[in-house]
């Protein structure tokens, strides 16, 4: 590498952009490939999304394909019972979500953080935090496994003459099987956050609200949960910008055996009717249109908590 | 601990505990089970009619079988390739990026920040992305696992923060003796942080091993599958596997070779699970809080 021996002056704001560009030019080479991958498969493919306004034919390509104008977007509004099937599945699972999955770490982080002795505390997270390094399809092997048919819970109910359960492939339950599925894999993940929380809480103010009398279940209620608010609100804000998406892996995986009707979601509705089935400009346009809510989400519900005085995602 | 509380009462002390040992119990179970299960001998899982939770004696057979040339043993080399090689750009990149992201005086610094933070706010909807991938013909090659995914802005910010934090008087000392950015960035800022790169490399790589779905829509030929898929099919899905997919002529019962597909998934995870967790909180908090 090659550099010329003179020093610098610090009169940088002087020199013109294209000379600041060619000294800065090993800089800019490290940041080229990735900035290069971001751009091409991160921003480019928004530029794909027009084919949510084309008659999209793979083999003609985006450039000859057919304009079709908001065609594709008619099953948005048209009463598609298909599309209605996937976007009520995917409402129903997020308000499950939201009322099941997403309090479970914080009640977790509460527990873990009561726990006097540091050392089973560590131990409990180790092996809390480890199903969320599972693959989707590992955890739903496991699942398999552990609740299936000829699985470990029903093998020891026939062991004991008891009657067998019908957990996996049974579409009635299949909501309950995804809820609990998303709080094994990441409840424990999920605390760390919280647990962070918690430790910058000052203990100060534990003292001053045990002088004045206040118990444990009291100091919880004034002390530990408006220590908790900013970080429930934020992460809060990230999952309803993601209502619009519940699990793709997960139920990708384990759609076969329940049949469509409970199982389809928007994300898989994009997926069996796009790349399986070939309509592509119709797919595209869900998919376009779920990105956006997503991100309108995310803005209004940033909004919000600015009207609250918290912090939320960015601030102003 | 500097924390004081009113100590909890007994009988609240033996709940709390009996809980979280429950919660402990039904995470390490399943995997008890699938370990204990791969290595079962065929009549137990006969009897047990499927899990077995405690071995009578350690067979090899499943895991001999597995390696002996056929779907597995080809799944698995192609998915320690993606892994290993993936992670190996992905950090490497995102390293080079971050570095010039983290120089306070690099001209192109806040236009380039910003097409990485915005790339953060939302994800390229699956069917342009599946598009793009096709244009640049990566469609049925090994590589559409690998290049699509190689940065993850999250993980430069994280990486351009710790960079930052560096104390910039070794940097412009180094910079007055004469030493490029090059050799800044591999003598001085590397070996600086090398906690971080490891956790970093180490979420990289178990992305790489976990990808399932980006295999199933970018690979047509199966000969191609990483072993997530065909964990999908042969034990999800629960396709037979024959003595043609394994390349062997004695096959040991069918759970036992499909906990033993389950425990080679697993048991790569396992092992580097103890170095990710040693700086995770740490790689995760950074982040968070910097991000």
């Amino acid at each position: 590498m090659l550099r010329a021996p003179t020093r610098r002056t610090p009169g940088r704001q002087r020199a013109g952009l294209l000379r600041r560009l060619v000294r800065d030019r090993v800089l800019l080479l490290f940041a080229v490939p990735g900035i290069a991958l971001i751009l091409g498969f991160q921003y480019l493919p928004l530029l794909g999304n027009v084919i949510a306004f084309e008659d999209f034919q793979p083999f003609l390509g985006i450039r000859d394909s057919a304009w079709s104008g908001l065609a594709n977007f008619a099953v948005l509004v048209n009463g598609d019972p298909a599309f209605l099937r996937a976007l009520t599945n995917t409402l129903v699972l997020t308000l499950l979500q939201a009322v099941f999955v997403f309090p479970a770490p914080i009640l977790l982080a509460l527990l873990l953080n009561s726990l006097f002795s540091e050392r089973i505390k560590r131990i409990a997270q180790s092996i809390l935090y480890l199903p969320h390094f599972m693959s989707w399809v590992i955890v739903v092997a496991l699942f398999q496994q552990m609740l299936g048919g000829s699985g470990l819970l029903n093998n020891v109910l026939r062991a004991h003459n008891l009657a067998t359960l019908d957990i996996i492939g049974n579409s009635d339950l299949f909501r309950v099987l995804l809820t609990s599925q998303v709080i094994w894999k990441d409840t424990g993940w999920a605390t760390i956050l919280f647990l962070a929380a918690l430790s910058t809480i000052d203990s100060q103010l534990y003292e001053a609200a045990s002088v004045d009398g206040a118990g444990r279940w009291r100091q919880l209620w004034h002390v530990t949960l408006p220590g908790l608010r900013g970080v429930i609100i934020l992460l809060f804000i990230l999952r309803l910008g993601d209502s619009l998406t519940v699990g793709f892996e997960q139920i990708i995986l384990q759609q076969q055996a329940v049949g469509r009707d409970v199982s389809e979601v928007l994300d898989t509705y994009v997926y069996n009717n796009g790349v399986v089935a070939g309509q592509w400009g119709v797919a595209a346009a869900v998919g376009l249109v779920k990105g956006l809510v997503g991100v309108a989400l995310v803005l209004a519900a940033n909004k919000v908590a600015h009207i609250f005085g918290e912090e939320g995602v960015y601030s102003r | 601990m500097s924390r004081r509380r009113d100590a909890p009462s007994w009988p609240m002390r033996a709940f709390k505990g009996l809980v979280l040992l429950v919660f402990c119990a039904l995470v390490v179970l399943p995997f008890v089970g699938v370990v204990s299960t791969s290595v079962a001998p065929d009549r137990q899982i006969n009897e047990a009619g499927g899990l077995v939770l405690l071995p009578d004696s350690v067979h090899l057979d499943a895991y001999r079988s597995l390696f002996a040339g056929g779907v597995v043993t080809r799944a698995l080399g192609i998915s320690v390739f993606v892994t290993v090689v993936g992670t190996f750009a992905s950090l490497t990149v995102s390293a080079l990026l971050a570095y010039a992201l983290s120089r306070p005086h690099f001209s192109a610094r806040r236009p380039l920040l910003l097409v990485v933070l915005f790339s953060m706010l939302f994800s390229p909807g699956m069917i342009p992305l599946y598009l793009v991938v096709k244009q640049v013909g990566l469609l049925d090659s090994v590589w559409a696992l690998i290049v699509p995914t190689m940065v993850s802005g999250f993980n430069v910010i994280v990486l351009r923060s710790f960079f930052a934090g560096l104390p910039g008087e070794i940097i412009e000392s180094a910079r007055i003796d004469g030493a490029g950015e090059l050799r800044i960035f591999g003598s001085i800022v590397l070996p600086l942080s090398r906690a971080v790169l490891s956790v970093i490399g180490l979420f990289y790589a178990v992305g790489y091993w976990n990808a399932f779905f980006n295999a199933m829509l970018y690979l047509n030929d199966s000969t191609a599958w990483p072993l997530q898929l065909v964990l999908r099919t042969y034990v999800v899905n629960d396709t037979q596997l024959g003595s043609a997919d394994l390349g062997t002529e004695q096959l040991p019962p069918q759970a036992a070779i499909q906990m033993a597909i389950l425990v080679v998934s697993i048991v790569p995870i396992l092992l580097v699970y103890p170095f990710l967790q040693r700086h995770f909180t740490k790689g995760v908090l950074t982040g968070a809080v910097k991000g």
